[in-house]
């Protein structure tokens, strides 16, 4: 038995009738083709589904989409003005803080949240916070170089 | 080729940022869960809870009847439409002579499952969650059967994984010269002996694998999107050894894939299933695995059991190397299970050193757990744990110094032909131990290790000086070795009329930069922009062959035969420039993106040979056909070698058992590199994988029940930000001496290096022979209380 629910998704109205098992990483990419949240786990674990949900990073695999009923997301699509980077996106390639790209949008939103929370962060406070995004890729030097590199408020070099 | 050790200017050699980023990181990737087609259904793989059991029925009748059902499909309806098992790609034939046991490797289960997780039918529904649904109500009848897990027991038990290898063994092997190595041993002043467990890893890409597979009836083709590492291995694979397809008639399409680290080379039975069901369905069906999925059923990595002794004379030069390692299967032989203990493994066991004589024996087993593949790696991580680990134990029983004891036998004549069957190229492995080194501030050791003993931690210190075999070649050898298919590499170089060019590799990146790489190479030999060459890849489609990427071999293989391709380019725009130019072709040289006649200032620009080669107004026509796209097919005349030294220095407090990674230092000879900003990335995170075997990283099956203890992220520990320590990066260069690029390979270096490197620090800290990996602080804490670590 499909309910209704409606939310805001980067910025738009959305309204839809859903299965109330849906989860909300499930509404995101398979009702609104936001395919930029992934999904990388089943445990909560991963953090790969991470996105904002009224300004708060939160795991969009372990929430009932029910759960957002009337809520502001925000997807890695919407964190940036269209066709630009968020600083944070742009620190991240700046810094080769991505290989696969897999976990990528889940930890950048994570490390929006970071910062957003302790601007100040230093790197053990950094790496504490990211506990729960798993990256296999990188071995994260280059994901805590580019959060201090966004942190830094430095311009990116090249490119 | 000219000077083939000639690096090109211009953008070679500069850390580049990636072009692909921009679509990663604004969520624009498109992975294969990503892809929707019209109408497509949603595949749920019922599995088996069990390890090993006999399926006495399965009953259907109230699945098929729950809502949303298309079909279900169980083994007997593939048997009886003659769908083949999956095949493997490497036969070993045993010291004896004899052929490898290859058992039956099912699409889905024929009547018995053989390991947790084992797929015993596909239920295909309108939605994953009917799907679902379905599975649950599928009624299977299992008569649970005696599980074999121990690999050191497997040989001896009375249950048989398959009914047709009684004693569990795939095949026993033997390499290398085993008269001259018991000569050796017989006159040696000091043998060092080690027993070492190589554990069991599960890869563990953040992208699950998935599939998406449709038949469209117009022209009787197959489409399938799948997480894969050499769709073109894929498609023959599947085409000619499991559904007798022609490739003509199957696409396979590996869009951007979230890691692979080995664990997408394989042709899986999921992939195979859903091509042959898409055609039944006559609708689109996507199979995305859980991560619970993927732990159970993606080929897992390593598991070897060894000893080894290594032979000396009274000055600690080696003498000669005895392995005896037995290796797990799993129950399966995956795609390339049985190349990697021994094709990949024994051959590498010479490492750095001069040791002249070597013999290797590794027995491969059946157990009821998933099949063991290629993973980062994939057998030369094994050979160096074992090297490196006895090399440095060699140096604490003679006395001597563990840097000193490399040095000494160290080859330093190149080219070096092994006693394992492999011809070293070059390399200078004085060069990088020399920086390691010096950046680790090896002079400085002995006061911080007071330091830390005046606070009652202890310290220690590890080399791990590795050697790695990149792009396997030449084909003709890896034939007679036993490998079922060709290890070249392809590539296609399309010059647009406008000069800008599209290339085809029929290499794969999941992570590894490729776009970025392999257009700062073509870019920088045609002398124009890096925006104007455009990397395609992932497609049978649209990519003429490929092998695929695995065995850090992309660049070495396929970035040659892109390099092969641009000098036919190079060769036919002489021709073209000629022309215009009113020149013979000898004399027009190409440089900097303009085709110059030699000794004058006449030129025309590349751009201006491009648009004539399809406009062929002012054009060659009798002597030349117009356009300008050449094809490449590029076999290696060997291996590429990098090589490596890694020190790291730990501190253990003995009293919770906790390590402090110090320092860890890496020095890599890659020859060229191309994009250093990658290279180092490519070493940072297979040195994070390493380093996650070592310290916490372990699959565990239990022993009696064959049940995956280790099955989820809460049970397996993969490293985090906070377990994995910045490391100190640094290369040396000996360039290739066989490929025009002179580079080798770096993509698996990391995950080489790092284990012995810990472990070897960790226990000089200890003052112990062993700590079994993983090093989990309650091993640790054991070690440094005199118990069994």
């Amino acid at each position: 038995m499909d309910v209704p629910i409606s939310l805001t998704v980067n910025g738009k109205a959305v309204t839809a009738n859903i299965d109330p098992r849906t989860l909300l990483v499930q509404l995101l990419r398979e009702r609104l083709q936001l395919t930029g949240t992934h999904i990388g786990c089943d445990t909560a674990q991963c953090g790969a589904c991470t996105v904002h949900v009224n300004g708060r990073a939160v795991k969009s695999c372990s929430m009932l989409a029910l759960q957002v009923q009337g809520s502001e997301i925000t997807t890695i699509e919407g964190l940036a003005p269209e066709a630009g980077l968020h600083p944070m996106q742009a620190a991240f390639r700046e810094c080769h803080g991505l290989q696969c790209g897999y976990c990528t949008p889940g930890m950048v939103m994570s490390a929006v949240q970071l910062l957003a929370d302790n601007p100040k962060a230093n790197e053990e406070q950094i790496r504490e916070a990211l506990d729960g995004n798993i990256c296999r890729c990188t071995g994260y030097q280059n994901i805590v170089k580019s959060i201090q590199f966004c942190q830094s408020g430095a311009t990116p070099a090249s490119a | 080729m000219g000077n083939m050790n000639e690096v090109p200017s211009g953008p070679i050699g500069k850390s580049l940022r990636r072009r692909e980023d921009q679509r990663f990181l604004t969520g624009a990737g498109t992975y294969t869960d990503d892809v929707t087609l019209h109408g497509q259904t949603y595949a749920v793989f019922l599995r088996s809870p069990h390890a090993h059991a006999r399926i006495r029925s399965i009953n259907l009748d109230a699945a098929k009847k729950s809502p949303g059902v298309v079909r279900i499909f169980i083994g007997s309806e593939l048997a009886e439409a003659k769908v083949g098992g999956l095949p493997c790609g490497w036969l070993i034939h045993s010291k004896d002579g004899t052929p490898m046991k290859e058992p039956a490797h099912p699409v889905l289960a024929q009547g018995k499952v053989r390991h947790v997780g084992d797929q015993v039918a596909l239920v295909v529904a309108e939605s994953i969650l009917q799907a679902k649904d379905a599975a649950e109500l599928i009624e299977v009848d299992y008569e649970e059967l005696p599980a074999v897990i121990d690999i050191v027991a497997a040989a001896g038990m009375a249950s048989s994984v398959h009914d047709d290898v009684a004693d569990n063994v795939c095949y026993d092997w033997g390499h290398g010269d085993k008269a001259a190595v018991d000569a050796a041993f017989a006159k040696a002043a000091h043998v060092t002996t080690l027993d070492i467990v190589n554990n069991r890893l599960i890869p563990n890409a953040i992208e699950p694998r998935a599939a998406n597979a449709s038949y469209n009836k117009s022209d009787e083709s197959y489409t399938l999107y799948v997480a894969n590492q050499n769709p073109h291995v894929e498609r023959l694979l599947m085409c000619a050894f499991v559904l007798g397809l022609p490739e003509s008639k199957v696409r396979v399409i590996a869009p951007d894939v979230g890691g692979g680290f080995g664990s997408k080379i394989f042709l899986y039975a999921e992939d195979v299933a859903l091509v042959w069901a898409s055609k039944r369905v006559g609708r689109p069906i996507k199979w995305t695995a859980e991560r619970s999925e993927s732990f159970l059923t993606d080929a897992h990595g390593r598991d070897h059991v060894t000893k080894a002794e290594l032979a000396m004379d009274a000055q600690g030069n080696f003498l000669a190397l005895r392995v005896k390692t037995i290796a797990n299967m799993g129950a399966y032989l995956s795609t390339f299970a049985s190349a990697v203990p021994t094709i990949l493994y024994a051959t590498l066991l010479a490492g750095q050193y001069k040791t002249p004589a070597i013999y290797a024996e590794v027995k491969a087993v059946f157990t009821n757990t998933a099949p063991v593949d290629a993973y980062r790696g994939a057998g030369r991580p094994e050979a160096t744990y074992v090297v490196e680990r006895i090399v440095e134990q060699a140096a604490r029983d003679m006395k001597m110094d563990p840097a000193a004891i490399r040095r000494q036998n160290f080859i330093t004549t190149f080219p070096y032909a092994t006693p394992v069957g492999l011809t070293y190229d070059v390399g200078n492995y004085a060069a990088h131990l020399d920086k390691a080194i010096a950046m680790a501030d090896i002079p400085g050791y002995k006061a911080r290790k007071a330091a830390s003993e005046a606070k009652g931690k202890k310290r220690g210190l590890g080399y791990s000086c590795y050697i790695e075999a990149c792009g396997i070649a030449p084909s003709n050898v890896a034939g007679a070795l036993g490998a079922r298919a060709g290890l070249f590499e392809a590539g296609e170089v399309r010059v647009h009329p406008t000069g800008t060019v599209t290339v085809f590799t029929g290499s794969h990146s999941h992570g590894q930069g490729h776009e970025t790489t392999f257009a700062q190479v073509v870019a920088g030999k045609l002398g124009i922009p890096v925006e104007n060459v455009e990397i395609v890849h992932g497609d049978t489609g649209r990519v003429p062959f490929g092998m695929g990427t695995y065995g850090s071999r992309s660049l070495a293989v396929g970035g040659t035969a892109i390099v092969k391709a641009v000098d036919k380019i190079i060769a036919k725009g002489k021709k073209i420039a000629a022309h215009l130019l009113e020149a013979a072709d000898t004399d027009i040289e190409f440089e900097n993106g303009e085709f110059k006649v030699t000794g004058t200032d006449k030129k025309v620009p590349w751009g201006s040979v491009t648009l004539t080669a399809y406009v062929p107004h002012n054009f060659p026509l009798d002597k030349l056909e117009p356009g300008l796209n050449e094809n490449a097919f590029y076999d290696p005349t060997n291996f590429t070698y990098p090589s490596g030294s890694y020190v790291c220095e730990v501190e253990v407090d003995p009293e919770t058992g906790k390590v402090k990674i110090e320092s860890f230092v890496a020095v890599d000879d890659f020859g060229n590199v191309v994009n250093p900003m990658i290279v180092e990335g490519q070493v940072q995170g297979g040195i994070a994988q390493g380093l996650g075997q070592a310290m916490m990283e372990g699959c565990t099956y239990d022993k009696a029940s064959g049940q995956l203890l280790t099955g989820s992220y809460m049970d397996y520990a993969m490293p985090r930000a906070m377990d994995v320590p910045n490391v100190k990066i640094a290369t040396t260069n000996t360039p290739c001496s066989h490929n025009p690029l002179g580079v080798k390979g770096c993509g698996e270096a990391g995950a080489i290096g790092s284990p012995a490197a810990y472990i070897n620090a960790l226990t000089d800290a200890l003052g112990v022979v062993d700590v079994a990996m993983p090093a989990t602080v309650e091993r640790v804490w054991r070690a440094a209380h005199g118990m069994t670590a």
